[in-house]
């Protein structure tokens, strides 16, 4: 949970990461960040406006657009001396990467026996609804959450992600850190001014509930709240816990919350089936199997690839509508 | 021994006396350590696939011996003789190759993942072209970080059908990083002539990036020697990268089990190679001949040689393979 212990302002998502990266820049001079259009144009999203004027056009690199090119580079420079972050600007390109994100960066360390570090950051954003149709679209978080030697942040909130971001920046292996791109501006929060890391591998309870429990990530952590409030109106009680990293995975956290309500919802804005859900449901089915009240349910996006038209879009992505209807029926209500 | 003709001076000066013979040495020493993979391999004693590098050992000899210790290089699966040029020592690749702990990875991995910080090497790829990233990434860190260092990207022609050399050669060039490529063009991608996979001329490739290119016998080391030492400089001085098609033969299969060869190369073309070809015979002669060595020398040379890499293999075959309990170590930093 949040410590205001220090002054607080409120921050978008957008310059919450914004300044998680200009912080870290200060304190280390080995970080660079490369992409394409990240210096002057500030990135697509105008996320990193104005790094380029306080940190110079050796640290803010603009790339040809040769995402799997600058990535490599990114894995050799890490291996060499500096912490490079690389933007591949749409998560969808993680398919562009794949071969310099899997079979280089995550197992250069264990197939050198420990010997080599890559202490890289790769950036790229998920989530649907910005009408960018089927290949700009997609949270495929799950595809580096696979994988041994990567680590994997979704943060929901500024706070989160400006703490998240920090330690990305500061581990010794490759982290992939998913932003979702609808809540750059939509999603504004308290970040304290002074500073502070989240770790990896820890939950984070966004809300205590009795009843049912809720584990969301990313963009779903809102809908969930939101549908805990719809909820609370009719007498059902929701906790909402974050695991905010896919690995490490805080197990403990999910198990016990789960162990107290007694069922469970897992939201996430990637598919389903064989999906970061599906694991995540796994482990406190598993976990929490002796407590269980109702099986423990699922809600995701549409197994479909995510389409242009406004109408066909929406229903993609979970909705409010669909939590309170799940966990009334959950419930027994 | 050592008199040097006023006919060849100029190459006995510039590259000197003890250099010729050391490259003779080296590469004596890679023909040997190729012979035992072969017997080792041929005796069920090594797991998985082993792919020779004799016939080739002018290329890494006479590129390593123009590098210093500090500078970086990428190799490849036919990776042994880049990595023994490089300063590996043979007692702890035969190790790795055998899958034993006191190998190079700890014998996580194996023949064609050898790596070695101390010698500058971050690692043999089993990707094919898939280096070409980590290489150009150590070159950009060696240029921000102003450290002199150069990386050398070993990689065969058969990695001129993957995308991602090209995108490596254009940032290389375009931002000046000191990056040698150095395309092994054998003729032979796994079983296809390359005539059969690549379209156009190999070096023009390079130079329609601006890339200053050169063709080389790579059966002649001091060749190798001279021209890689000219552009090795020059990328040095942050003046470009270099791309250095090498050509040169495989005189075994693309794995020791590939015995059976006549469909895909003709025998007479093998033996003309093997015969009149062969980088370490026609560098003994030219030492004979230029009264650098005299054959006893020479004879000297190799027997000490086969007495370490005898050792070197006694050495592996009775070290232990690594506890089952190290399995999951070494997977994070």
């Amino acid at each position: 949970m949040l410590d205001l212990a220090t002054p607080v302002r409120e921050l978008s998502f957008g310059d919450a990461i914004k300044e998680a990266i200009a912080e870290e820049m200060r304190r280390d001079p080995t970080i660079v960040l490369m992409g394409e259009d990240v210096a002057e144009a500030g990135t697509t999203f105008k996320v990193l406006t104005g790094l380029v004027d306080e940190f110079g056009k050796d640290r803010i690199i603009d790339t040809p657009i040769s995402e799997a090119g600058f990535t490599g580079i990114g894995v050799g420079a890490a291996m060499t001396g500096l912490r490079p972050i690389v933007d591949i600007m749409f998560g969808d390109f993680l398919t562009i990467i794949m071969d310099q994100l899997v079979n280089q960066a995550a197992k250069i360390h264990y197939m050198s026996g420990g010997k080599w570090k890559v202490p890289l950051v790769v950036r790229a954003t998920m989530g649907a609804t910005r009408r960018s149709a089927a290949q700009h679209s997609q949270s495929l978080h799950a595809w580096p959450s696979h994988i041994p030697g990567l680590k994997v942040v979704v943060p929901s909130t500024p706070y989160d992600a400006k703490g998240l971001f920090k330690s990305a920046i500061r581990d010794d292996n490759p982290v992939v850190i998913f932003e979702h791109k609808i809540s750059y501006r939509k999603v504004k929060g308290p970040v304290p001014e002074g500073e502070y890391v989240i770790p990896f591998g820890v939950a984070d309870v966004k809300r205590e509930g009795r009843d049912i429990t809720i584990i969301a990530l990313s963009s779903m952590v809102q809908v969930a709240l939101g549908a805990a409030k719809l909820l609370e109106e009719v007498g059902v009680s929701v906790e909402v816990v974050d695991p905010r990293t896919t690995w490490p995975l805080d197990e403990k956290t999910l198990i016990d919350s789960v162990k107290k309500t007694s069922r469970c919802i897992v939201m996430d804005e990637g598919y389903g089936r064989y999906g970061v859900a599906a694991e995540l449901a796994a482990v406190v089915a598993q976990g929490a199997f002796y407590n269980l009240d109702a099986p423990v349910s699922r809600l995701c996006a549409m197994h479909v690839p995510i389409p242009f038209s406004p109408s066909l879009e929406d229903v993609t992505v979970p909705s409010e509508r669909q939590v309170v209807d799940l966990a009334m029926k959950l419930c027994g209500k | 021994m050592s008199v040097v003709t006023k006919k060849t001076a100029g190459v006995a000066d510039q590259v000197g006396v003890d250099r010729l013979l050391r490259m003779y040495k080296q590469m004596v020493a890679i023909r040997l350590f190729e012979e035992r993979v072969n017997d080792l391999y041929t005796r069920a004693l090594m797991p998985g696939l082993a792919h020779l590098y004799i016939g080739e050992e002018a290329i890494a000899v006479g590129i390593c011996e123009a590098l210093t210790r500090q500078d970086y290089i990428t190799s490849t699966h036919r990776g042994h003789g880049h990595c023994l040029a490089k300063g590996a020592s043979p007692d702890r690749m035969f190790a790795e190759l055998l899958g034993k702990e006191a190998g190079y990875c700890k014998g996580k991995g194996g023949s064609m993942h050898i790596a070695d910080p101390d010698t500058g090497n971050l690692g043999a790829n089993a990707i094919v072209g898939g280096s070409a990233g980590i290489a150009t990434g150590a070159a950009f860190s060696a240029k921000h970080l102003k450290t002199g260092q150069v990386a050398v990207c070993f990689f065969g022609e058969g990695a001129l059908g993957q995308g991602l050399l090209y995108e490596e050669m254009n940032l290389a060039q375009l931002w000046k990083l000191p990056v040698i490529f150095v395309c092994e063009n054998n003729g032979y991608n796994e079983y296809t002539h390359f005539s059969e996979s690549t379209a156009g001329e190999v070096c023009a490739r390079a130079a329609a990036f601006g890339i200053a290119t050169e063709t080389i016998d790579g059966q002649n080391v001091r060749d190798v020697y001279t021209i890689a030492s000219r552009h090795i400089e020059r990328a040095r001085k942050l003046e470009g990268p270099a791309f250095l098609e090498c050509k040169t033969y495989r005189y075994h299969g693309h794995h020791v089990g590939d015995i059976a060869r006549a469909y895909y190369r003709p025998k007479a073309e093998e033996e003309e190679w093997v015969t009149e070809r062969d980088p370490v015979t026609l560098h003994g002669q030219w030492l004979m001949a230029n009264g650098v060595a005299d054959r006893a020398a020479l004879d000297a040379i190799q027997e000490a040689l086969v007495a370490d890499m005898d050792a070197a293999v006694e050495f592996a075959v009775g070290a232990p393979y690594p506890d089952p309990d190290k399995v999951d170590q070494d997977i994070y930093a």
